[in-house]
């Protein structure tokens, strides 16, 4: 886990919950920052998601954001007000 | 049409604007980040104090260079394909654009090399690069059942960055080879014309051994069933919550192998592809140069100087100035560059890639979930390489178009047939690199 | 695909077969599949092609379960249907011309559909306002490339046939035994050999002295990130996976350029005529493009023949692997063992070429 050493700005949600964050940041710092651990389910297996690399590299932490999906969680930064869900499509195997 | 287009603002990438500015070219920036720094300089400050902070200084000078340097520094930027002119294409807030430039420097640095275990799919587990841009970019400090695993420099330098700002770390997991020293000490000498690397890794690791535990060995397992709980070292079960990974890091060539004729040639010490360059960084398409350590793993003071080496050439092709003077300009800093990489061949022969794991159930592919085993099976069906190997498997036919596994599937692919690495060819890419929308290409048509 | 087609209907009917491959770059012209299986619009002028693609059609369920079997899941074949969207009135009319000349060629399931009756085809599709109507062939379907050549591979692993990737043939010793040359040295001897080596078909069939001509078209694709069902029936150059992705094709660039890469203004164009069809589109991802070279006859029809001369060598060429796959596994692999090729593709020879008939068709 992760905790912050500086303080919050605004809320955000994730499934309709508000959160705190700080505005400028990565949306997965303030997800991770928050305890969220499953960002997304994989299509081949459902299997869940979470950051993997938080450089925009490794597409492991798509969500959507404000309605548009597979957004990358890590190159998106947070705007007061946000509003994220986790990518939960359909398995259909590989 | 501009001069000079550069691609990424890390080291590299701001050295060149900055340098070629100065020499009177007219340059465009781009980064797909808000903010110029790359990865190892993100939000470095020149008030930086603690571990790290001799590195912070010198992105913060670079910065303060680049904000004054007259250079149009475009963020937020993803480029996604560079055609024969050269022209580029990228995109900002959603909108694609086009731009042509005599010369292109492209500085996209590198990539954390995925270390594989099993189990490394869970949530909670994520490269030690990963954990560090949670640090610079929004001060996140492990706390719990944090452990670390794996080797190189940057491992020790975020634990110690991380106990430095109140963090805590559960445990290390020290996987690299006892033996390697012995290897690697003939090159300390060499190693030694430059000796701020080792002081400073070792300071790292002092710090770090005095407040965690540190094991080692090989044999780790990531054990959860929606999430990391524990982990397994030599079959010694321990909590968990969080797990990073770090095995260095890799040239990122995801663009260059997509531009068409742009040769690359494998680096066996570093266990990586890399474009062919010359000492100027010109790669073998016309027009198209490359800075920093996507053209080579060379760390950051030595990505500044071929950054600021490469914008001297590409002024020097424009006709600002002849090749004397160019390379009376540039001289120095070759020299300087020789410094800084002096000490790579001890460190890559200290922290010399990791095996590909052999378990058949570790997943290799992230995106596709394709694992060892499936990919040994394709070989055995005949597949040479990983080009086949995505229509065999689909291994690297994901959302990451391969940027994670290609050094681990090449290697795999490399093991099955016994071949060497060296014999095959690099995974294909093709524009466009990083997704955009079909609105977006749409917008390009005539 | 071709060879492997060809390869897998021999292996299973007891031939010992080696299939002979590239290396891990070469350029594979299955990369180019878009995933039809189509039979719309093929064969006007020569109409041994259209019965041919038609057989085919009648032929894919059968195959496709098989496939599915080697795979053990499903190779994706959907089978109901498939349209030709025009976009504007003279595209409807221009349309129309073409399918009316096939109608007297014997497809007589193929019609013009206007936008009233697409829209019942589909109900709940949004179409663009662009779309006027479209051509509609009820036998038209889609299935997964990869998963066919996937199949082909594991049926020829499972029918103990040997796949040899890797250096390329160098050299062709005629006579029975033909003995094949290697760039590494080896030889493979056979009694019979079929040459279906794609683009580098005139070079291996040469070797043989015979003149095949084919030239590479390239084809670029755009593949979306997975979207819900947006599009019930596949069209030419477009259409939703079973993953729900959506493939955007594939271009015809017939330019001479012997690489396959992408090229932003043709893919732009593709998008944008995509977006024409379903406005939706407009806000999906595109996730992976590619490009490929497909190899191209010089009137763009298959080409089969046992070579002059040369009894037991055949050679085989043609576009559209997987709309044909069921025939080159099945009545074409059993003539190549029965050593006499099926009078369905009699018209289909590449003497055709030498008689000056170029007109160009796909």
């Amino acid at each position: 886990m992760f905790k912050r050493t500086e303080p919050t700005d605004c809320s955000i949600t994730w499934q309709g919950q508000a959160i705190p964050a700080r505005a400028g940041e990565p949306l997965a710092a303030a997800l991770i920052a928050a305890g969220i651990t499953q960002f997304r389910t994989t299509v081949v297996s459902g299997a869940p998601r979470a950051p993997f690399c938080m450089m925009g590299s490794c597409f492991d932490c798509l969500v959507e954001v404000n309605g548009e999906a597979n957004r990358q969680a890590c190159m998106t930064l947070v705007t007061p007000g946000m509003a994220a869900n986790p990518m939960q499509p359909e398995v259909v195997g590989a | 049409m501009i001069d000079l287009l550069i691609l990424g603002a890390g080291p590299a990438g701001m050295a060149a604007a900055i340098e070629a500015s100065r020499l009177g070219l007219s340059v465009q920036l781009l980064d797909e980040n808000a903010a110029p720094g790359g990865q190892v300089h993100r939000n470095a400050r020149a008030d930086a104090r603690g571990p790290g902070d001799i590195q912070a200084h010198a992105g913060a000078k670079l910065m303060a260079e680049l904000a004054a340097s007259g250079a149009d520094c475009v963020y937020g930027a993803t480029l996604w394909a560079i055609e024969p002119g050269p022209t580029a294409f990228y995109s900002v807030n959603g909108a694609a654009r086009r731009v042509e430039a005599k010369r292109i420097i492209l500085a996209p640095g590198a990539t954390e090399r995925a270390l594989p275990i099993p189990g490394w799919t869970l949530p909670g587990v994520m490269g030690v690069g990963a954990a560090q841009t949670l640090l610079k970019s929004a001060g996140l400090v492990p706390q719990g059942e944090v452990w670390i695993a794996g080797q190189g420099p940057l491992l020790w330098l975020y634990a110690a960055q991380a106990l430095a700002k109140g963090g805590r770390i559960a445990g290390i997991l020290d996987m690299s080879d006892p033996g390697a020293w012995r290897r690697a000490v003939w090159r300390l000498p060499c190693a030694l014309r430059k000796p701020r690397y080792l002081m400073l890794g070792l300071s790292w690791m002092r710090a770090v051994t005095k407040a965690v535990p540190v094991h080692c060995g090989r044999a780790i397992r990531a054990l959860g069933t929606d999430r990391l709980e524990a982990i397994e070292i030599d079959g010694v079960r321990h909590a968990a919550d969080t797990l990073l990974l770090h095995d260095g890091v890799v040239p990122n060539t995801q663009i260059t192998r997509a531009i068409q004729g742009l040769r690359h040639e494998w680096n066996e010490a570093q266990r990586a592809f890399r474009p062919v360059l010359d000492e100027y960084g010109h790669t073998s398409v016309a027009g198209v140069m490359v800075a920093g350590d996507s053209g080579g793993i060379g760390g950051a003071w030595a990505a500044a100087l071929s950054g600021r080496i490469a914008a001297i050439g590409a002024a020097c092709d424009l006709g600002l100035f002849g090749v004397e003077q160019r390379d009376a300009l540039a001289g120095p800093l070759m020299l300087q560059r020789g410094d800084e990489l002096a000490p790579r061949g001890f460190l890559d022969t200290l922290y010399a890639p990791l095996p590909v794991p052999a378990a058949a159930d570790t997943i290799l592919c992230r995106c596709e979930e394709v694992t060892r085993g499936t990919i040994d099976n394709a070989a055995q069906l005949g597949c040479l390489g990983v080009n086949q190997l995505k229509a065999f498997t689909r291994a690297g036919m994901g959302a990451c178009q391969g940027r994670t596994c290609h050094p681990l599937i090449h290697a795999a692919m490399a093991e099955a047939r016994h071949a060497p690495a060296a014999d095959m060819e690099a995974m294909r890419t093709r524009f466009p690199t990083k997704p955009l929308t079909i609105g977006e290409l749409a917008a390009l048509a005539e | 695909m071709l060879g492997s087609a060809i390869g897998w209907g021999c292996a299973t009917r007891g031939a010992r077969v080696a299939v002979l491959d590239g290396g891990d770059t070469a350029l594979r012209a299955a990369r180019g599949n878009f995933g039809l299986v189509w039979s719309q619009g093929k064969g006007d002028g020569l109409p041994a092609y259209a019965a041919w693609t038609r057989a085919s059609l009648d032929a894919w369920p059968a195959l496709a379960e098989t496939i599915s079997g080697l795979i053990g899941r499903d190779c994706g074949l959907r089978q109901q249907g498939g349209l030709n969207f025009c976009l504007s009135d003279a595209e409807f009319e221009a349309r129309r011309a073409i399918v009316s000349r096939l109608h007297n060629q014997g497809a007589d399931t193929l019609r013009m559909v206007d936008r009233k009756e697409l829209q019942a085809l589909m109900p709940g599709c949004r179409l663009g306002e662009a779309v006027v109507g479209a051509s509609y062939e009820p036998r038209d379907g889609h299935a997964d490339p990869l998963s066919l050549l996937q199949g082909f591979h594991a049926g020829l692993r499972a029918a103990g046939a040997a796949h040899l990737p890797g250096p390329e043939v160098v050299r062709i010793e005629a006579g029975r035994p033909y003995v094949i040359h290697r760039a590494d040295g080896a030889r493979v001897m056979a009694e019979k050999i079929v040459i279906a080596c794609g683009l580098g078909t005139p070079r291996v069939a040469a070797m043989l002295g015979a003149d095949i001509p084919v030239r590479p078209v390239r084809g670029q694709n755009i593949v979306t990130e997975r979207l819900p069902p947006i599009l019930p029936l596949p069209a030419s150059a477009i259409r939703q996976t079973v993953h729900g992705t959506v493939q955007i094709g594939v271009t015809q660039e017939d330019d001479g350029d012997p690489t396959p890469f992408t090229t932003t203004a043709h893919m732009a164009g593709m998008a944008a005529r995509a977006i024409r069809v379903l406005p939706e589109l407009a806000q999906a991802r595109a996730f992976r493009a590619w490009g490929a070279l497909r190899p191209m006859t010089p009137d763009g029809f298959p080409a089969y023949a046992e070579l002059d001369g040369h009894p037991g060598a055949f050679v085989a060429c043609c576009h559209s692997a997987v709309t044909l796959a069921a025939m080159h596994a099945g009545p074409l692999a059993e003539g190549i063992i029965a050593g006499r090729l099926p009078d369905a593709v009699k018209d289909l020879h590449p003497s055709r070429f030498a008689r000056g008939q170029n007109v160009q068709a796909h």
